[in-house]
C-alpha cells in the first residue's frame, strides 16, 4: 500500500503531467495532418486576421448574442474555466510542492480567497449538473457520460477543499484528491476536454469561413 | 429514460422516401453511412462531434426550436444527436425507421442557415451535419420526392425545372418585346461575346415570373449597360443538388454554369435576388470544382444595385411611400455579409423604413431555404408551424411592404403571410428599384 501511495505521489504527478501535454500536442498534430491529408483546402480559407478576430470576440464576455440570450449560464461558465485554470496554478500549497522538488516559484492566491473560489467551482459544478436535469432541452441532450464528465473535475476540487479544512480522513483526502487530479489530467485530451485545444480550432475555422469568404460576423 | 427520449414514429408520407426504404438492406445501409462519416470527411467532422459539450447554446439560433414552443428535439445539438451521434454510435447499423427520421430531420426540420454556428461558443457547423445526413440519404435514394425532381431536372436540362432550351429563348425574345414598348431600343443580348456582364437567374424566372427578366432587362438597359444572357444551358444559377447532397451533380452544375461565363468571355456574372443560387456559385460550387473562390467574380442584385445607384447609372425618381420592412436572406447576410448594402438601397429609395429584430446576420431564417420549401406540399402544413417565430417577427414590424432579395424567402414569406393573415405584400429589391427609378438612359456626364 506504501508503494502504491508513493507512486501516486511521486512519478505518477509527473506521468500525468507528460500524458496531459503530450496528448494534447499529440491531438493538434493529428488534426493538422489529417486535414493536410484529407481536407487541405479548409486551410486555404483561414486567415490569422478573422481567426483571431472570431476568438476574441467569444472572449470577450456577453459580447456575443447568443451569451446575452442565456447570461446565468454563460457567466457561471465564464468563470468556472477562468478558475478551473487559476486555481490549481496559483494555490499556495501546489507552488510549495513546485518549489520544493523544482526550485520553481511564482506568486499564488491568498489562502482564504483560494477556498471561497474553489466553493465557487464547485458551486458552478453543482449548477451545471442541475442545470443537465432541469433545462428541457439541455437535459435531452444529456447522457451519463455527461454527468461522469462533471464528476471527474468535481473530485480534485470537493476533496482539495476538504483535504485543506482536514475535517476528516486528511491522508486519504489528499491522497484521493491527488489521484483525482492526476486522472482528470490524463483523460483531458482522450475526452470531450480535449475542446481545450479543439475548440480555438473549430472557432478559428467559422470565424474564418465566415469573416474572409462570406464578409460577415459569427458572434 | 426520460420522457424526452421516447423514440418518434415518423409518418410515411413521402412516396420517394417510402420506395427507396423498401428497397434497402441492413448491409447497404450501414455501408454508405460508415462510408459518408469516415471517407467523406476529416478532422473537422472529428472536431466537430467531439468538442460539442451538450450545453445547449445554439438551441435559441433555431428558428424551429423557437416555433415550437422550445421542443427540445428541434434545437440544433439534438438534431445532430437524432441523426449523426447515432449513426456514428451504432457503427451505421441503424434501423429504417430510424432513417425515415432522419430525412425528415435533415430535410424538413433545418434550413441549413447556419445560424446555430453563431451561436456556439466553438463555432461548430451543424448545417454542415445536415448536409451530411442529406448526403447519407442521397446515397441511400431516399431523398424526398419533390426536391430530388429538381435534381433530376438539373441533370437533364442544366435547370431546375425542365425548361426547354427553344422555351428558355422564347421567354426572353418574348421579355424583349415587350420591354421596347417601354425603351424603343432595349435589348436583350444572347450570347454577346466579351460583354462586360453575363446576367443569369433561376429557372422559376422563365417558368413563371417572365415580369421579373423584364424588370432586370429595362434596369440594365436604363443603366447603359453592355451585358448579356446565355443562349445555352447554364443559364441557371440554382443548384438544388446542393442541398440533396447530390455532390456529383451539383459540381455539373456549378461547371456548365461558370463555363458558360466563360466561353462568353465575361468580365463578371450578375445574378438576380437569389439566396441558394448566390451560396452554390460563390460558396459551393466553386469549391466542388476545386476553386478557392469562384473563377468569375459573381455578383448578387444587391451589390449590383448598390452600384447602380452609387454610380449614378440609375437615379431615383419618387421615392416608394408605404412602410417597408427588410427580410435578411440568410446567404446573402450571413452568407455574404450584403445586409448593410441592402439597408443603403432601402435608405434611397424608400421613404418610411421599420427594421425587423433580430436583423443582419441574426435574422430569422423565411423557414423555405436549405432545400426546405422544395420538399414539395406534402409538408407545407408542417412549414407554416415551424414559421411561427418568423411570422412573429414579421407582424411586430407592422410594415405594408416586406423586401426580400431572394426567390426561395419570396415563396416562403408569402406563405407565412398568408397562413398567419399578415396582411403584407412581398416585394423584391428589384420591383422597388423599378417602380421608383427615372427611366431614361443613363449618359456619363449628364
Amino acid at each position: 500500500m506504501n508503494a502504491f501511495i508513493d507512486f501516486i505521489m511521486g512519478p505518477m504527478v509527473w506521468i500525468s503531467a507528460m500524458v496531459f501535454i503530450s496528448g494534447l500536442l499529440f491531438k493538434f498534430a493529428a488534426i493538422i495532418k489529417e486535414v493536410r491529408e484529407k481536407e487541405q483546402y479548409l486551410l486555404s480559407y483561414m486567415t490569422l486576421k478573422h481567426s483571431l478576430r472570431s476568438i476574441c470576440a467569444w472572449l470577450i464576455p456577453f459580447y456575443p448574442r447568443s451569451t446575452r440570450l442565456r447570461p446565468v449560464y454563460y457567466g457561471v461558465s465564464y468563470l468556472f474555466h477562468i478558475l478551473l485554470f487559476v486555481l490549481p496554478v496559483f494555490l499556495f500549497s501546489h507552488i510549495v510542492l513546485l518549489d520544493e522538488s523544482l526550485n520553481l516559484s511564482w506568486p499564488s492566491l491568498h489562502d482564504r480567497a483560494a477556498d471561497i473560489l474553489t466553493l465557487v467551482v464547485i458551486l458552478a459544478l453543482v449548477f451545471f449538473s442541475l442545470r443537465r436535469r432541469l433545462e428541457p432541452d439541455v437535459r435531452f441532450l444529456t447522457s451519463a457520460k455527461d454527468h461522469l464528465l462533471i464528476l471527474m473535475v468535481l473530485l480534485p476540487f470537493v476533496t482539495g477543499f476538504l483535504a485543506y479544512h482536514q475535517v476528516f480522513l486528511y491522508e486519504w483526502m489528499v491522497m484521493a484528491h491527488v489521484l483525482s487530479g492526476e486522472i482528470l489530467l490524463m483523460i483531458i485530451p482522450f475526452s470531450r476536454f480535449s475542446h481545450m485545444i479543439t475548440a480555438p480550432l473549430t472557432r478559428a475555422y467559422t470565424g474564418s469561413e465566415f469573416g474572409n469568404v462570406r464578409h460577415a460576423k459569427d458572434w | 429514460m426520460n420522457k424526452n427520449d421516447a423514440e418518434i414514429i415518423e409518418e410515411a408520407t413521402d412516396e420517394a422516401v417510402e420506395n427507396g426504404l423498401e428497397r434497402l438492406t441492413p448491409e447497404r445501409i450501414s455501408q454508405v453511412i460508415n462510408q459518408v462519416l469516415h471517407k467523406e470527411t476529416g478532422a473537422r467532422f472529428k472536431a466537430y462531434v467531439e468538442t460539442c459539450m451538450r450545453c445547449g447554446l445554439c438551441s435559441d439560433a433555431c428558428s424551429y426550436f423557437l416555433s415550437n414552443d422550445r421542443d427540445p428535439r428541434f434545437s440544433p445539438a439534438a438534431k445532430v444527436k437524432q441523426t449523426i451521434w447515432e449513426m456514428l454510435d451504432k457503427k451505421g447499423k441503424v434501423s429504417k425507421d430510424f432513417l425515415r427520421r432522419a430525412v425528415h430531420i435533415a430535410h424538413l426540420e433545418c434550413n441549413v442557415c447556419r445560424r446555430c454556428s453563431m451561436y456556439c461558443p466553438f463555432g461548430i457547423d451543424i448545417a454542415y451535419m445536415m448536409l451530411l445526413v442529406r448526403r447519407i440519404c442521397h446515397k441511400l435514394e431516399i431523398t424526398p420526392q419533390y426536391i430530388q425532381d429538381t435534381v433530376n431536372s438539373h441533370s437533364v436540362t442544366m435547370n431546375q425545372m425542365w425548361v426547354k432550351e427553344d422555351e428558355w429563348i422564347d421567354t426572353l425574345q418574348w421579355q424583349e418585346e415587350d420591354g421596347r414598348e417601354e425603351f424603343e431600343n432595349l435589348r436583350i443580348p444572347l450570347d454577346k461575346q466579351g460583354a462586360d456582364i453575363m446576367y443569369s437567374v433561376i429557372a422559376p424566372e422563365p417558368k413563371f415570373q417572365a415580369g421579373l427578366i423584364y424588370q432586370a432587362a429595362v434596369i440594365m438597359h436604363a443603366a447603359g449597360m453592355n451585358w448579356t444572357m446565355p443562349s445555352r444551358p447554364g443559364w441557371d444559377n440554382s443548384n438544388m443538388a446542393m442541398f440533396t447532397g447530390d455532390n456529383e451533380i451539383s459540381g455539373r452544375i456549378a461547371r456548365t454554369f461558370f463555363e458558360t461565363a466563360a466561353k462568353l468571355n465575361v468580365k463578371r456574372i450578375v445574378m438576380g435576388e437569389c439566396g441558394h443560387a448566390f451560396r452554390s456559385t460563390y460558396d459551393v460550387g466553386n469549391r466542388q470544382l476545386a476553386w478557392t473562390m469562384a473563377p468569375i467574380e459573381v455578383v448578387h442584385a444587391i451589390e449590383f444595385y448598390h452600384e447602380l445607384l452609387t454610380s449614378g447609372r440609375i437615379t431615383i425618381k419618387e421615392k416608394f411611400t408605404k412602410k417597408v420592412t427588410l427580410h435578411d436572406p440568410c446567404n446573402v447576410s450571413r452568407g455574404r455579409g450584403l445586409h448593410d448594402m441592402a439597408r443603403r438601397i432601402v435608405a434611397a429609395t424608400c421613404t418610411d423604413f421599420a427594421e425587423m429584430t433580430p436583423n443582419r446576420e441574426h435574422n430569422l431564417c423565411c423557414g423555405a431555404g436549405g432545400g426546405v420549401i422544395n420538399c414539395g406540399p406534402p409538408y407545407k402544413k408542417e412549414r407554416m408551424r415551424n414559421n411561427r417565430a418568423k411570422a412573429e417577427q414579421l407582424a411586430a414590424t407592422g410594415a405594408e411592404v416586406l423586401i426580400a432579395p431572394c426567390h426561395n424567402c419570396h415563396s416562403g414569406l408569402e406563405d407565412i403571410i398568408h397562413h398567419y393573415n399578415l396582411n403584407m405584400e412581398v416585394k423584391f429589391l428589384g420591383d422597388i428599384l423599378f417602380e421608383t427609378m427615372e427611366k431614361k438612359i443613363y449618359k456619363p456626364g449628364e
